[in-house]
C-alpha cells in the first residue's frame, strides 16, 4: 500500500455542547478516489471544513505525507495543496472562465495582466482534463450550465497544482449526462495522481468512481472499506446505523 | 447538457490556433476574421450584453431631436458648452462606478465634492493659503472621507447606503457651519477657473488626438505581442485599425468643431476646453486599473460574488475600502470641475448632483447590483443626461420638464438593462 497523503487520526470537533466529530480517522491516497458518505448531520461537512482550514479541528492529528501539520486557515490548506470545490460553486458569474480559474493568483507581466499566458494555461488545463463541453475559455461563467461550472471549478483546482481535491456534492444539482461528464472528470483527476475526496449522497455515483468508501455515522467513522469489497446494501446499512462494519479500516 | 460541442472556429487555418494544437477544441473567441468577430459581437449584444449601446443610441436620438427643434443646439458654441456642462457629471459618474461595481453606493459623493470645495475656497479666500496647498488639503480631505466610509462599510459592516446617507446629511451641515446660511464665496484662483473656461491652442487639440492614437496603438500591440508569445490566437488586426480609425475620425470631428472660433465678440474663442484632456486622462487611467490590474479585477470579482472572491484569497474588505477611497478622491475632481464652471461655492454645494451621478452610471449601462459596467459607460450616460438638460434649456422649457424627462430616461435605461439581462439567461452561448 502507498503512503497516504492525508491521514486524520482521532479528530474531534464540537460546537458548544454538541460533539460533531467524535474521534474520526480518515485516510486518502494519491491517485485514488476516497468517498465520504453519511446521512445529514453525520459530520461530513464539518470534517471537510477542518481539512480546508475553514473550521479548525479541536483535537486529533492531521498527517500530510506522514508529517503532522496544522490547518488553521484556508491559506494553510492551500499551501499544502489541499483545494475544496464547494457545493455552492465559488465562481464569479460576471467573469469569464480564464478570469475565474486565475482569480486570486493572476499571472502578471510588468504589473499588468498577461492575458495570453493565462488563457493558454487555462485552455491547456481544460484540454488535459479532456473537457470538450466548453466552447471558449472567454465565455462568461453566467452563460455556462451547471455541469460546465462544476468542470471549471474542478479545473481551477487542477490549475493550482492541487495534491488533494475535495469535492462537496459535485453532482447534486446535475442532470444525468452532466453527472456522467463530471464523474469522468473526477476519474481523470485521480489518474493524474491527485488524491480526490468526494462527498456524495448518491451511492450510484460513489460506487462508480470511488476506490474507498468511508461512512460517517453521528460523528464517528463506522466503516472504511474498499469499494470492491462491499456492496450497496451494506453501505446503506452503515449509513443508517443498521449494520456494523466488522473488518479493519481499509 | 446538450451534445458535445465541436467549438472549432470558423477558419481552421488561423495560424496561431494550429500552432497551439491541432486537437484544440476550446476556442478563445478571438479566432476568425473581421466578419466572425462582428458576428460574435452581435451575438453578445443579442445575448443581453449591451453595454453602453442603448445610451449611445439615446445620445444620438436626443441630439438629432434637439437639432431639429432648436437652431442653437448644433452649433460650435453649444457643443463646447455641452462638454463643459457635462464634465462634472462625467467625473462624478466615473467616481461612483468604482463603488457601484461592488454593489455598493456612495450617496455622499456629491457633498464630498461640495465640502472639499468649500474647504478649498475658504482656505484660499479667508486663510489666504497658497492654492496648491489648499488643493492638496482638499484632496486629503477627500481621501479621509473615503477612508472613513470604507472603514464603516468594509470593517464595521454597515450598509454603504446608511453610512453615506449619514454623511450626505452631515456634510451639508458642515458646509453650512463653514460658510453660513446664504453665504457664497467666489472662486478667484485663475488656475481653477481655467479648467472649464480656458481652451488649449488649436494645435494642442490635434496633438491630443495623436497621443490618444499612440497610446491605443501601443497598448494593442503590446497585448498582441503577449498573446503571440503565449501562443494563443489574436483577434484580426483589422479590429485594431478599425479602433484607431474610429478614434481618429470621431476625435478629429470633435477637435475640428472645437477649434472653430465660437466667440461672439472681438476675442476669438477656439480650441478644446482644458477639462476635456483632464477627463480623458482620468478615464484612461481608471480603465487601465479596472481592466489590467489585480485591484480592478478584484473589484469586479467582489461585485460578482464576494464569497467566491474571498475563497480565492481576495482581501475583500481591503478592496471595498480602497474602492471608496478612489470614489471620494475622484469626487473631489468632480467638485473642482463644478466650481470652475460655476465660479462660486455656496452652502448647498454638491447637494443635488449625486443622484444625477448615479443616474448617469445607470443610464450608461452600469449595474446597480455590482459586477457589471465600465467607466466609459458612466461618461456616456452623463453625456446623455447633459444633452437632455442642455437641449431642454435651449427650448426654454421649465426646469420641471427637465427632471421629468431625465427620470423617464433613467427608468427606460434600467428597463432595458433588466430586460436584456433576463433574456441573457445564459443560453445563447450554449448553442
Amino acid at each position: 500500500m502507498d503512503m497516504p497523503i492525508i491521514e486524520l487520526k482521532g479528530v474531534v470537533k464540537s460546537f458548544g455542547p454538541v460533539d460533531v466529530l467524535k474521534g474520526v480517522n480518515l485516510t486518502a491516497y494519491p491517485g485514488k478516489i476516497t468517498a465520504l458518505v453519511g446521512d445529514n448531520g453525520a459530520g461530513k461537512s464539518t470534517l471537510i471544513k477542518g481539512l480546508a482550514g475553514v473550521q479548525p479541528y479541536d483535537g486529533g492529528e492531521v498527517l500530510f505525507n506522514g508529517e503532522p501539520v496544522n490547518l488553521h486557515s484556508p491559506r494553510d490548506a492551500g499551501a499544502l495543496g489541499i483545494e475544496v470545490v464547494y457545493q455552492d460553486l465559488a465562481l464569479c458569474d460576471n467573469l469569464d472562465i480564464v478570469q475565474n480559474m486565475f482569480l486570486g493568483r493572476e499571472e502578471l507581466s510588468a504589473g499588468t495582466f498577461d492575458e495570453g499566458r493565462m488563457e493558454r494555461e487555462a485552455a491547456e488545463t481544460l484540454r488535459q482534463l479532456s473537457v470538450r463541453t466548453v466552447k471558449s475559455v472567454r465565455q462568461k461563467v453566467s452563460s455556462l450550465s451547471g455541469g460546465q461550472r462544476q468542470t471549471v471549478a474542478i479545473a481551477r483546482s487542477v490549475l493550482k497544482k492541487a495534491k488533494v481535491v475535495i469535492l462537496d456534492e459535485p453532482t447534486a444539482a446535475l442532470g444525468v449526462a452532466q453527472t456522467a461528464q463530471v464523474l469522468a472528470l473526477v476519474k481523470r483527476l485521480a489518474e493524474q495522481g491527485v488524491s480526490v475526496i468526494i462527498i456524495s449522497h448518491n451511492l450510484v455515483d460513489v460506487f462508480e468512481v470511488a476506490d474507498y468508501i468511508n461512512v460517517l455515522y453521528l460523528g464517528q467513522m463506522v466503516a472504511s472499506v474498499k469499494t470492491t469489497e462491499t456492496n450497496n446494501e451494506d453501505v446503506i446499512g452503515y449509513i443508517t446505523g443498521v449494520k456494523t462494519y466488522e473488518g479493519t479500516p481499509a | 447538457m446538450s451534445a458535445p460541442k465541436t467549438g472549432a472556429p470558423a477558419t481552421e487555418s488561423t495560424t496561431a490556433l494550429s500552432a497551439l494544437s491541432t486537437e484544440q477544441l476550446i476556442g478563445s473567441g478571438q479566432e476568425g476574421g473581421l466578419m466572425d468577430q462582428v458576428q460574435a459581437w452581435v451575438q453578445r449584444v443579442r445575448g443581453g450584453d449591451m453595454g453602453a449601446l442603448p445610451a449611445i443610441a439615446g445620445f444620438v436620438v436626443l441630439s438629432v431631436l434637439f437639432t431639429a427643434l432648436s437652431p442653437f443646439f448644433f452649433t460650435e458654441r453649444n457643443f463646447a458648452n455641452l462638454l463643459t456642462q457635462a464634465a462634472t457629471l462625467v467625473m462624478l459618474g466615473m467616481a461612483l462606478v468604482f463603488v457601484l461595481l461592488l454593489g455598493e453606493i456612495d450617496l455622499s459623493a456629491g457633498v464630498t465634492a461640495g465640502l472639499t470645495m468649500v474647504i478649498f475656497v475658504v482656505l484660499v479666500a479667508v486663510v489666504n493659503l497658497n492654492w496648491i496647498l489648499a488643493l492638496a488639503i482638499a484632496f486629503l480631505t477627500g481621501i479621509a472621507i473615503g477612508t472613513f466610509i470604507g472603514f464603516f462599510v468594509a470593517k464595521v459592516g454597515i450598509p454603504s447606503f446608511v453610512v453615506t446617507l449619514g454623511l450626505f446629511l452631515g456634510f451639508q451641515g458642515l458646509e453650512l457651519m463653514i460658510i453660513g446660511a446664504g453665504g457664497l464665496y467666489r472662486v478667484e484662483t485663475p488656475e481653477i477657473l481655467a479648467i472649464q473656461n480656458s481652451t488649449m491652442p488649436p494645435w494642442a487639440g490635434w496633438v491630443m488626438i495623436l497621443v490618444m492614437l499612440g497610446i491605443s496603438a501601443t497598448m494593442s500591440f503590446i497585448d498582441r505581442a503577449r498573446r503571440t508569445r503565449a501562443g494563443v490566437p489574436n483577434r484580426t488586426i483589422a479590429l485594431v485599425w478599425a479602433k484607431l480609425i474610429a478614434i481618429a475620425v470621431l476625435g478629429g470631428i470633435v477637435v475640428f468643431i472645437l477649434n472653430q472660433n465660437r466667440g461672439t465678440g472681438f476675442k476669438a474663442i477656439e480650441g478644446v476646453p482644458i477639462v476635456v484632456p483632464i477627463t480623458l486622462a482620468i478615464l484612461w487611467l481608471g480603465t487601465f486599473v479596472l481592466d489590467r490590474t489585480k485591484f480592478g479585477r478584484y473589484i469586479y470579482a467582489v461585485g460578482g460574488n464576494a464569497e467566491a472572491a474571498r475563497r480565492s484569497g481576495v482581501k475583500v474588505a481591503a478592496i471595498r475600502w480602497f474602492a471608496f477611497i478612489v470614489c471620494s478622491s475622484l469626487a473631489v475632481v468632480a467638485g473642482l470641475f463644478s466650481i470652475s464652471k460655476v465660479g462660486s461655492v455656496d452652502a448647498a454645494a454638491g447637494r443635488d448632483i449625486v443622484l444625477s451621478g448615479v443616474a448617469a452610471a445607470v443610464v450608461g449601462g452600469v449595474s446597480l447590483f455590482g459586477g457589471r459596467g465600465r467607466l466609459i459607460h458612466a461618461a456616456i450616460g452623463a453625456l446623455v443626461i447633459a444633452v437632455i438638460t442642455n437641449g431642454l434649456g435651449l427650448l426654454n422649457l421649465p426646469a420641471g420638464v427637465n427632471y421629468a424627462v431625465t427620470g423617464g430616461v433613467l427608468i427606460l435605461a434600467a428597463t432595458i438593462d433588466a430586460v436584456s439581462r433576463k433574456r441573457a439567461g445564459g443560453s445563447i452561448l450554449r448553442t
